[in-house]
């Protein structure tokens, strides 16, 4: 075996899709290397293949998808040649994998213990006795708490990220020399993903492995990569120095991601918002009591405690935090979708907590919505022209005046007019998302909610819709308020922002004291945890 | 793909709506193909199968015509099939309509209400319905109507409850549409399939209900049925095997081929599924 | 919830549901055609004016609905469930008499089709798309079709006249006054075709269900995991895939305990077997309606009782429950 050969070499790699579909490549021609010791990232918007080479190294791509031509060089052996039986040899012992979804990652029905020590007992590794010791010693490692009582534990009494660090404790039982990582951190809370990066660099200088990090955020490249591989549409268009892709992008579709990457606007550009009062809430608040029975005391989830804050006419407020953070139940209870249990929502002066539904009900084409999941937000079974004329017909306006109407809007969200008759299946995330933002412009509201409008979609994609929002409230003068997880997207679109936790608003103000001068600690957290704060797009496509 | 396309690939789906077809055109025909009387002893008792061309099937032990008595006992099956489970239908959605939209107290309610039904026990449950209104087309039809509505029920409720909190359904809320018109022109639509392929799947049920009750002498005594006639032919066993084994066949045919055209439909439906039973 | 609690609430939930069916009687008799007199009295009874005005006296008949109702309850939740006029005898003692007979069919096919159709349903899974799978669920297809009094007669006509291996009616063989072990395997060839019969729709239905469940299982992400760790393909079903599979199964099974007993009712009719089924369509020949009743009832309790130890079961096996409840 050649010492100077890399660590894992892909070849030439070729995956096709089964017949029917757009591409005839999930996979095309990609060749990447990983050295020992340093961490690869693979990054690319969905659909890019970046996951698939990342199972056709472990050999855990479905049936229907199997790599044709190039090969997979583990350390010289071709990994695509190998039996089930020599694979799963390797598997666990040299390559080890965890996954996006740590929820569902984990077996519900065995002990976290027995599922670290199974990797070690299906490899021949020690007896019983000793497994359990390196069961303890694992948990220890991954900074979890008491590994005594949670060796024991079933999955659903762990959060998110103690799962994650499960999963990474049994990748590392082994110690193999790669471990593959498919985007591990996505599905976390924003501080979470910021731990278990540090813990992937952490354990990857101290046990010198070679790791693959699979990726969509350029956040996290700067965070964590030392080179990187971009994959646009089953081809790796450029690699090289994380230095070098970050900061000086060759290739025009690096170029492009790495524009879409949300970033600051500066301050300067735009001038404080002066417009009327719209929106005024006072001392709100929701309590859920989930889980109560006959027998059973109910838990109570403060989702609101006393929030408080006021929205003007063309004013952007964005509302950041966590999960559970109660920004969503926020958005909700100003729809009166969800009831607010205390507190005032003085909508153009009037209080809408005490309106029944019937009493709210003209009052709603002034307050519209625009949702978080492009797939889930239009009823599949009607028509474009249907979805966006149903809200005008709803509020007494004709059937042809609401079919112009829907034209009219398609032209104005930047879709073409025939889209009309088609179903919503036929269209693309972010064209499906320019579709729900038209529906809730159909009724010319003065106050729009978007609920994670944009984190369902490529970042590319992102960038297109959070302008087409700019512009439309520039155009329309309307009250925003835009709730999301991502600081960096709030910073580029809000004029004010307030950070929640545990359903209060904890911080408020300007992006500009948001980030650079943040007061409360909960804040600070948060802004310290933005991957690739220290990383500035804009300087590298400048 | 187009639903008949997706619908065709499935070859059992196919031959079940052959099947079907033959089943459904027989009952149309037996009153021209059979004019007389299928209770009417038109032949030698006895008679067995495949010797005289008349009486293809052979006769029973009063001299009655096998084969007639199942070309007319098809349009019993199939109309008691038919009816009764549209009528669990209509119960079903109606009440899981109901309780999953609305949710709530009310929907705790009908829960308890449908969980009680589902528990005791279906079948004996028919029995004693049919026992106790006197055996007749409309007994019968109401009893199995009565024991099969309470799993559409369960998931109609289902489909409305995870329907409702979909973001189409909160869109349709906030452009002010009313609870009504949400109920019938956002949430059912979406609900169909499923609703559709569980009604398919229960008019088999319903055929296989409807024989058992015949057979335990608990049928329209007006009407020639499957289940009546192996009931008839159950003391005849060791003499004339074709009495039961014939009118038996036409039930597994029947009930087969409804069972392969409903898997069909819920593979051309859903074919986000297809993996998981194909 | 502790377990103290989730055994009162479920207890509780199952005394409901008894007391439920014994009100659908009564509106049932109540809606019957004719005098609610004669129902109780079964058509034997309903000559003799004597035993009518007696009946009457004993529910109230003449009070309002109300009081009725909860005279009936009162008589029947003390035990009587109504007398035979047509057996002269107890209807509770009827049934008591019959029950083992029927426990003994219904559980050996439970076990039967459990145990067959759980294991033919796992193989299919395993060994998908091969041709083990297609016989398997060919054949899961065809006997989820057939009517279940058919499939009785047919394996008579093939087991017990053309080959006369395995008697064909009856529990025991009459008058052979065997005792002990004798008799228990005598018994136990009688049981032979009433159980396979009675078991055979339901192992279609479990190993239906199991070879779905399976499936879904195994393309859940952490079936991938455990690829991942290097798990070879017969421990991740062993281990993983097995155990979350066989839950829905479980739950369903004991969903449909109600339709075992139901299909007790037609096997017993045609393997002369002495159970509670048998004495059902005796009683419906009869008219005997305190017994129809009675059997209903009766017949409901079994399923509750089912019910509430698979709640039991589940608790055990999954340890999610605790927290989900």
């Amino acid at each position: 075996m050649p010492t100077d050969a890399p660590l894992l070499q892909v070849e030439g790699l070729h995956i096709p899709l089964p017949g029917g579909s757009e591409r005839t490549y999930a996979v095309e021609d990609a060749s990447y290397t990983l050295a020992n010791g340093e961490i690869l990232c693979l990054v690319g918007e969905s659909g890019s293949g970046k996951s698939m080479t990342a199972n056709a190294i472990m050999g855990l791509l479905p049936e229907h998808l199997t790599p044709t031509r190039g090969r997979i060089l583990f350390r010289g052996r071709d990994l695509l040649t190998l039996s089930e039986a020599e694979l799963s040899r390797e598997r666990g012992r040299s390559i080890a994998m965890i996954f996006q979804e740590p929820l569902s990652a984990l077996n519900p029905l065995m002990r976290i213990g027995d599922q670290i020590a199974e990797v070690l007992e299906v490899h021949g590794e020690g007896d019983r006795a000793t497994r359990e010791r390196r069961v303890a010693e694992l948990l220890d490692f991954v900074g979890l708490p008491d590994p005594a009582l949670l060796r024991d534990a079933y999955p659903f009494r762990l959060s998110g990220g103690q799962r994650q660090r499960v999963m990474i404790a049994m990748a590392l039982a082994l110690e193999p020399a790669i471990l593959v990582a498919d985007e591990p951190t996505t599905a976390l809370d924003v501080t979470t993903q910021a731990q278990i990066l540090e813990l992937i660099r952490r354990i990857q200088r101290a046990k010198g492995m070679g790791v693959l990090f699979i990726t969509h955020d350029f956040g996290v490249v700067a965070d964590i990569a030392d080179r990187v591989a971009v994959m646009e549409k089953g081809r790796v268009v450029e690699q090289g120095r994380a230095a070098d892709v970050l900061d000086r992008p060759r290739h025009p579709y690096t170029r492009r991601l790495i524009a879409a990457v949300p970033h600051r606007e500066d301050a300067a550009t735009k001038a404080p918002p002066s417009g009327p009062s719209l929106l005024e809430v006072r001392n709100l608040s929701k309590t859920y009591r989930p889980g109560g029975g006959l027998f059973t005391r109910p838990r109570v989830v403060r989702a609101l405690d006393d929030v408080s804050f006021t929205l003007r006419r063309g004013e952007t407020l964005g509302v950041v935090g966590e999960s559970g953070s109660g920004k969503s139940t926020l958005g909700r209870c100003i729809l009166k979708l969800l009831s607010a249990d205390a507190g005032e929502i003085r909508f153009q002066g009037r209080d809408i907590v005490p309106l029944s539904p019937r009493q709210f009900r003209p009052l709603r084409r002034h307050l519209q919505m625009v949702f978080q999941d492009p797939f889930a937000s239009l009823n599949p079974r009607q028509t474009v022209g249907r979805i966006l004329s149903d809200g005008p017909r709803a509020n007494g306006v004709s059937a042809t005046a609401a079919v112009a109407r829907a034209r009219e809007l398609l032209e104005l969200v930047g879709l073409d007019a025939s889209a009309i008759d088609r179903y919503p299946g036929e269209f693309s995330g972010g064209q499906r998302q320019r579709i729900g933002i038209a529906r809730a412009l159909a009724l010319d509201p003065s106050l729009l909610v978007a609920d994670e409008s944009v984190s369902a979609l490529d970042v590319s994609v992102q960038a297109q819709v959070l302008e087409l929002l700019k512009e439309l409230q520039v155009r329309l003068d309307i009250g925003i308020i835009f709730i999301t997880h991502d600081l960096r997207v709030a910073a580029q679109i809000c004029d004010r922002i307030a950070v929640m936790q545990n359903g209060r608003i904890v911080e408020s103000g300007t992006p500009a004291q948001v980030f650079d001068a943040p007061e409360h600690a909960y804040t600070r957290r948060l802004v310290d945890a933005i991957p690739g704060l220290h990383w500035d797009p804009r300087a590298a496509v400048a | 793909m187009s639903f008949l396309r997706l619908f065709a690939r499935n070859k059992g789906a196919v031959i079940g709506l052959v099947i079907l077809g033959t089943v459904v055109a027989i009952a149309a025909a037996a009153p021209l193909l059979y004019p007389e009387d299928p209770w009417r002893s038109v032949g030698r008792p006895l008679l067995p199968p495949f010797e005289n061309l008349r009486f293809p099937l052979g006769t029973d032990m009063l001299g009655r015509d096998i084969a007639a008595g199942i070309a007319h006992g098809a349009r019993v099956s199939l109309l008691i099939g038919l009816v009764s489970t549209s009528v669990a239908v209509l119960i079903g959605v109606g009440l899981g309509a109901v309780a999953g939209f609305l949710g709530g107290r009310l929907d705790d309610l009908l829960m308890r209400f449908t969980e009680f039904f589902q528990t005791i026990p279906a079948f004996a449950m028919a029995i004693l319905l049919v026992a106790i209104f006197t055996p007749s087309i409309a007994s019968i039809i109401l009893a199995i109507a009565v024991v099969s509505w309470p799993p559409v029920a369960r998931l109609v409720r289902g489909e409305f409850l995870t329907l409702r909190s979909r973001e189409f359904v909160q869109a349709a809320v906030v452009i002010g549409q009313s609870g009504p018109r949400i109920m019938f022109s956002q949430i059912l639509p979406n609900a169909m399939s499923p609703i559709i392929v569980a009604g398919s799947l229960m008019v088999a049920t319903a055929i296989l209900t409807e024989s058992s009750l015949s057979f335990l002498g608990l049928g329209d005594r007006n009407m020639m049925s499957w289940g009546f006639m192996i009931g008839a032919a159950r003391t005849m066993l060791r003499d004339a095997w074709w009495m039961s084994v014939f009118p038996g066949l036409a039930i597994l045919l029947t009930v087969l081929a409804i069972n392969l055209v409903g898997e069909g439909l819920n593979d051309a439906m859903n074919p986000h599924l297809r993996g998981r039973r194909a | 919830m502790r377990t103290l609690e989730f055994l009162a609430s479920r207890l509780g939930k199952a005394v409901l549901v008894v007391i439920g069916v014994v009100v659908l009687n009564f509106l049932l008799i109540q809606l019957a055609p004719g005098d609610p007199a004669a129902v109780l009295a079964g058509e034997a009874g309903a000559g003799d004016e004597l035993y009518l005005a007696q009946l009457r006296e004993q529910f109230g008949l003449d009070r309002p609905l109300h009081v009725q109702l909860l005279s009936y309850l009162g008589n029947v939740l003390s035990g009587d469930l109504g007398y035979s006029y047509r057996n002269q005898v107890p209807v509770l003692e009827l049934i008591a008499d019959r029950l083992p007979a029927t426990l003994l069919l219904t559980g050996s096919a439970f076990v039967f089709s459990l145990v067959l159709g759980v294991l033919l349903g796992i193989l299919a899974a395993s060994r998908r798309g091969t041709a083990a799978d297609t016989v398997i669920m060919t054949g899961a297809l065809v006997f989820y079709a057939t009517p279940l009094f058919w499939i009785a007669l047919m394996a008579v006509l093939v087991f017990s006249i053309y080959l006369p291996w395995l008697p064909p009616f009856d529990m025991e063989t009459i008058g052979a006054g065997y005792t002990g072990w004798r008799r228990a395997l005598d018994i136990a060839h009688h049981l032979v075709l009433p159980t396979v019969t009675l078991g055979l729709f339901f192992t279609a239905t479990y190993a239906r269900i199991t070879r779905a469940s399976m499936l879904e299982v195994m393309s859940l992400d952490f079936v991938k995991t455990a690829r991942a760790k290097g798990v070879q393909q017969g421990r991740i079903i062993r281990r993983h895939v097995l155990r979350n599979a066989i839950l829905p199964v479980f739950t369903l099974a004991s969903v449909q305990a109600g339709q075992l007993v139901g299909g007790a009712v037609l096997t017993e009719t045609v393997f002369a077997w002495p159970g509670i089924g048998r004495l059902m369509f005796d009683a419906l020949f009869q008219r005997d309606y305190p017994v129809l009743l009675g059997v209903f009832l009766v017949t409901a309790i079994m399923v509750v009782l089912v019910n509430l130890a698979a709640d039991l079961l589940y608790r055990i096996v999954d340890p999610r429950i605790e927290t989900a409840a």
